[in-house]
């Protein structure tokens, strides 16, 4: 490395656009990026149990020499993606490594090929460091659900760093990769980004492709970014995005979805109703002064009603079970992942399902089986679908006077260890402000606001926007004004 | 108000074993969620009839028909992950009697 003065941040620190830079300036080598990344990971791994594998050898050592060429030899026009090292959460495939969804049942699983993200991602020649921890199956809020044990935060290691993408938000937070993926069923990416002071963006649905993602949620699962900057998760985002024959709920071109021009003076819509009670009050005031620098920056603020709103949680915690208890139906121990035997094929279902699934999985599965027999169907899940539907044309309506709506990304700052993991109530209320989008289908998006002091410590919150369905634009302009960058 | 019957009867459906120690708290920890998830039943949703539209605006998106790959391609790879494996068949238990 050469001429480092202007430089004052450590590789890994860098974001992808500052990497990307330095990369093609030839400040650094991709194997240098790499290795700076891998370094800081294997020391802080202990302590913090953010990865589950590291991926190294030939296969990564021909990986970062190919991407190091493109970069020599296309210089400007090789791709951003091009030689940063990202961390992958546990539930998504890249073919030929374990991929355990951090569960008993798929310890050794060995994915068969890669998810279209994946695929997408190494046409660029980006470089996957590892897999990351995550609450089992992506159920979960804290991390603490993983059969591997928990993910520490890195800003505070008493505390969570949320979940379920806890592993992906703690790997680029301690600096232990440039950028993450992370997948967001009811808040998974939204709120542990915001407990460890990222950007974290969960997509349209459909927009990314969800081939090769292990299910929790289908009409709710979308891949998405944890990132140090906006400008990251544009980047990420628009190399994730796209049509896929593998996947037909992705969004068909032309879009369905009508594209907004993004406006000069944002409307920016707040259901204040929403935020009465519930909210730590330290919390409520960051939110309200992000608000109040807004409007000082030239955009309106608008206070909404949103009168199904304060249902969303209870239609979530009854549609997201009955889609769980379907989609791990298939987790029977009989062609691949934990397969315990005994004297049936009855008990070999059983057993296997028995032993390789954790506590959260198993309440999960029996709440979605519960609301989905005959006897309960009509008073809980038609209830709850019928309440998600309008929910949908809530925020259409409230779409038409506002361009994006803003919450605080979630009530609390990271909570401690234990605090809230015998109570599955609590732990569910941690997602009060980020299933809406996931049962309407819109894009939203958390970013660092601000901080809140919890025992001595600064704990970041994050500050959440949700535009229409289709129009993710509008929530990398809006949040770019808040962490004060150019696009 | 679940019972302990109730929630082993779920777990019996969803092949699941739970055990009576556990038994006790699953049926506590699922009350207390089936109680919050109850506040729907104060939520007017309409006139039953009035049916919602798809989620999506779009729906049956079609392929034409072919071969997605060439024959074998995975075969291996999937028959590696099998927990017991005979040749390229999945070995299961003997499910019909031949009494």
């Amino acid at each position: 490395m050469t001429n480092a003065a202007p430089m004052q941040k450590k590789l890994n620190e860098l974001s992808i656009t500052e990497a990307a830079r330095a990369l093609r300036a030839h400040e650094c080598t991709v194997r240098e990026l790499f290795d700076i990344c891998l370094t800081k990971a294997k020391e802080l791994n202990p302590t913090l149990n953010v990865y589950l594998e590291f991926f190294e050898g030939p296969d990564q050592d021909a990986a970062i020499e190919a991407a190091q060429k493109r970069i020599d030899t296309e210089g400007e026009n090789a791709p951003l993606l091009c030689g940063i090292p990202l961390a992958i959460k546990d539930n998504i495939l890249i073919e030929g490594k374990i991929v355990s969804a951090s569960s008993k049942m798929l310890e050794n699983y060995r994915a068969t090929y890669d998810a279209t993200v994946i695929k997408k991602l190494k046409a660029q020649n980006a470089l996957f460091i590892g897999r990351t921890n995550m609450d089992e199956f992506a159920m979960g809020s804290s991390t603490e659900h993983s059969a591997y044990g928990a993910t520490l935060n890195p800003i505070d290691p008493s505390r969570v760093p949320g979940g379920s993408s806890g592993g992906s938000a703690a790997a680029v937070a301690a600096h232990m990769a440039i950028a993450s993926l992370g997948s967001d069923t009811g808040g998974s990416i939204r709120q542990p980004a915001a407990h460890t002071g990222l950007v974290g963006f969960k997509p349209t649905y459909g927009s990314v492709s969800r081939s090769g993602l292990i299910a929790m949620g289908s009409s709710l699962d979308q891949i998405g970014p944890l990132t140090k900057t906006v400008a990251d998760a544009k980047i990420l985002q628009e190399a994730l995005q796209g049509t896929d024959p593998l996947d037909s709920t992705t969004i068909p071109t032309p879009s369905p979805y009508s594209v907004r021009e993004t406006p000069k003076s944002f409307r920016i819509g707040v259901p204040f109703h929403l935020l009465e009670a519930g909210v730590d009050a330290d919390l409520l005031a960051t939110f309200n002064a992000q608000l109040d620098a807004l409007k000082a920056a030239g955009h309106e603020i608008l206070d909404i009603s949103l009168p199904t709103s304060p249902y969303a949680l209870a239609v979530y915690y009854v549609i997201m079970p009955a889609e769980v208890s379907a989609n791990l139906a298939r987790l029977d121990g009989i062609r691949y992942g934990h397969a315990a035997r005994g004297e049936s094929l009855l008990s070999d279902y059983v057993d296997s399902r028995t032993e390789g699934f954790g506590s959260e999985t198993k309440r999960r599965i029996l709440l979605g089986t519960f609301v989905l027999s005959s006897g309960y169907i009509d008073a809980y899940y038609r209830k709850a679908d019928a309440a998600r539907h309008l929910l949908t044309q809530e925020y259409d309506a409230a779409f038409e006077k506002a361009d994006v709506i803003a919450f605080p990304t979630s009530p609390s700052p990271a909570f401690k260890f234990g605090e809230k993991s015998d109570d599955p109530v609590s732990m569910y209320l941690e997602d009060v402000f980020t299933v809406t989008a996931n049962l309407t289908g819109m894009p939203a998006i958390s970013v660092p606001m601000g901080t809140v002091e919890r025992d001595g410590v600064a704990l970041p919150v994050g500050i959440q926007f949700t535009a229409p369905k289709g129009n993710e634009h509008l929530l990398f302009t809006i949040s770019a004004n808040v962490t004060k960058e150019t696009l | 108000m679940a019972t302990l019957e109730d929630v082993k009867k779920l777990a019996a459906l969803a092949r699941i074993t739970v055990s009576d120690e556990e038994l006790a708290k699953f049926v506590e920890e699922f009350d207390a969620i089936i109680q919050y998830v109850s506040q729907l039943d104060t939520l007017d949703v309409g006139k039953r009839g009035d049916q919602p539209k798809p989620l999506l605006p779009y729906t049956n998106i079609m392929r034409e028909d072919g071969t997605p790959h060439e024959k074998g391609l995975y075969t291996e790879k999937l028959a590696e992950q099998f927990p017991s494996r005979d040749g390229n068949y999945l070995s299961v238990k003997q499910i019909i009697s031949h009494d």
